[in-house]
């Protein structure tokens, strides 16, 4: 197994979620494997579903950067409430740089 | 003391309604029995990261192992329920399961999400060692194997499975030939523009393909596969065989049930089985079609894995959901991604976005001007565009939608021409 990071979910009603990540995993596998509620994830991390939409924490969001662009045009049509944090979580790869991310869940996934 | 639900089947299907029960509210047992020995996991990457080594057994599994005692969800791996009978003086839905290792495994309620197998090419020469399947992980696991050392691979069957795994053989270097019975690729899941895109594109990345070919046979020596035959009399070279040529629903617990079965385990919108205490979900059912809800369809998805199993998970707790899910697909042939939303069997228009010799385009399916489905080639926003005006019942005029330029979320509006009657749709 590689070096661990902590994620932490918050869902809509305000629950934290701290969550040990491995290095190289996605945000999203990451939550699904742990039963974290509100990441759908239905096409497996394919950036094929839009249905692992999260708010990244704004202290964060310049580490894990900017959409890229197939998942740009996913997060344009495919979700509901896009913010300028806005990321599919399978898009993102845990790093040791991300140790303690904060990500947001909406209320619904499409 | 109850005996809780029995879940048959450790499929995606077979998760999500264990996973739905809990989410909504139920605290009964919950018992997942599958199969095989590994918990369960993802399917659609076997033949696509999994063959290219970008994935392994552990990042496809689903949940962690604590999810499954977290969730107090009793997960049985390694048995194959062989005997189900419903109690005839118990509570109506309850009775008793037995498995192939003489297992025996009571439950109050059933789900049904037993899955499919992959069709057998009834051919002579079909035992030879080298002819490969792909459906779980242990085929997945052995054709990759072969795959490092073979020389020419025969892939029998141009759907999403055979070109799949045609591109990954490809990818690695090996000489790849697909063979298709119908006169074109992926008939059953995209109209003739994007088949005939295909087979255009992976003739450019050198793959051979065989339109209206039959295959007769297969040739070997000392028990390994040589070559296969054709009807047409010719012969290919072939060190690896992969067979994809569709799938059976595993109806015969269903059977034993004295479910009504047509080609898959019939169910309503509500997931009911014809016995209304039993639900299925999955590939291995036959449902109405689930935006118009006429006549009876086989979707072989993992999005309408999921839908169906949600929607079985809260009839199984009495509550009877009405909800229309728009059908959507997926197929990534090596840095061809086909995306599909919609279901286009009965469409009598189609409208072609882009130029396919682009490689990014898509087809827009219409019947009566009323907007069916989408297939994508390498262009998502038009895939979400699409999918998002279905969900929403709404249109996207079809003349308009022929201006690649447009993008198409601009055009999404308004609702749609009335429904016409669809007859008996094919999935």
């Amino acid at each position: 197994m590689g070096t661990l990071s902590k994620v932490i979910y918050i869902d809509s009603a305000g629950r934290e979620y701290a969550v040990d990540a491995t290095v190289g995993d996605t945000v999203m596998a990451t939550a699904v494997r742990n039963g974290v509620p509100g990441i759908v994830a239905e096409c497996g991390g394919n950036c094929s579903c839009a249905t692992c939409h999260v708010w990244v924490s704004e202290e964060f969001a310049p580490v894990v950067g900017p959409p890229n662009d197939m998942e740009e045009d996913l997060l344009d049509m495919g979700v509901s409430d896009r913010r300028s944090t806005s990321r599919l979580s399978c898009q993102i790869r845990i790093t040791e740089a991300l140790d303690g991310l904060t990500v947001e869940i909406p209320p619904e996934q499409p | 003391m109850s005996n809780g639900t029995l879940i048959v089947g450790g499929s995606q299907a077979g998760l999500q309604v264990a996973v739905s029960l809990r989410q909504l509210g139920d605290t009964s047992p919950i018992a997942l029995v599958g199969e095989e020995h590994h918990p369960p996991y993802q399917r659609p990457p076997l033949s696509k990261e999994f063959l290219a080594g970008e994935a392994e057994l552990d990042s496809l599994a689903f949940r962690t192992p604590d999810f499954y005692a977290d969730s107090e969800i009793d997960l049985v791996r390694g048995e194959r329920v062989t005997e189900v009978s419903l109690s005839s003086s118990g509570p109506p839905g309850s009775g008793v399961a037995r498995t192939a290792g003489g297992r025996e495994l009571p439950f109050d309620r059933l789900a049904l999400t037993v899955g499919a197998g992959a069709r057998r090419l009834p051919v002579p020469g079909a035992d030879l060692g080298g002819i490969c399947y792909l459906r779980e992980y242990n085929d997945a696991a052995d054709l990759r194997t072969q795959l490092a050392t073979a020389t020419n691979v025969v892939v029998v069957g141009g759907g999403f499975i055979g070109l799949e795994v045609a591109s990954a053989a490809r990818a690695l270097g090996r000489s790849v030939t697909v063979v298709e019975a119908a006169e074109r690729l992926m008939a059953r899941s995209v109209g003739s523009v994007v088949s005939e895109f295909y087979r255009q594109a992976h003739l450019r990345r050198g793959i051979g393909v065989r339109l209206s070919s039959a295959v007769s046979g297969f040739q070997g020596e000392r028990g390994r596969v040589t070559g296969v035959e054709l009807s047409d009399g010719t012969q290919l070279p072939a060190d690896l065989v992969l067979v994809g040529v569709g799938v059976l629903p595993r109806t015969e617990l269903a059977e034993q049930l004295g479910l009504v079965c047509d080609q898959g385990i019939v169910v309503d919108a509500h997931a009911r089985t014809s016995d209304p205490w039993v639900v299925a979900a999955g590939d291995c059912t036959v449902q109405p079609h689930p935006i118009t809800g006429q006549g009876r369809v086989r979707i072989e998805s993992v999005q309408n894995a999921v839908a169906q199993a949600q929607v079985a998970a809260a009839t199984l707790l009495g509550r009877l959901d009405n909800v229309t899910s728009v059908p959507w697909f997926w197929s990534y042939q090596g840095d061809l991604r086909l995306q599909i939303a919609g279901l286009a069997s009965g469409y009598d228009t189609q409208v072609v976005r882009g130029d396919p010799d682009d490689e990014q385009f898509s087809v827009l399916y219409y019947r009566h001007d009323r907007l069916l489905a989408i297939d994508a080639v390498n262009r998502p926003a038009d895939y979400m565009a699409v999918r998002k005006a279905l969900g929403q019942g709404a249109n996207i005029a079809p003349d308009r939608a022929a201006d690649p330029t447009l993008p198409l979320r601009s055009l999404v509006g308004g609702p749609s021409p009335a429904v016409p009657a669809v007859q008996r749709a094919k999935a």
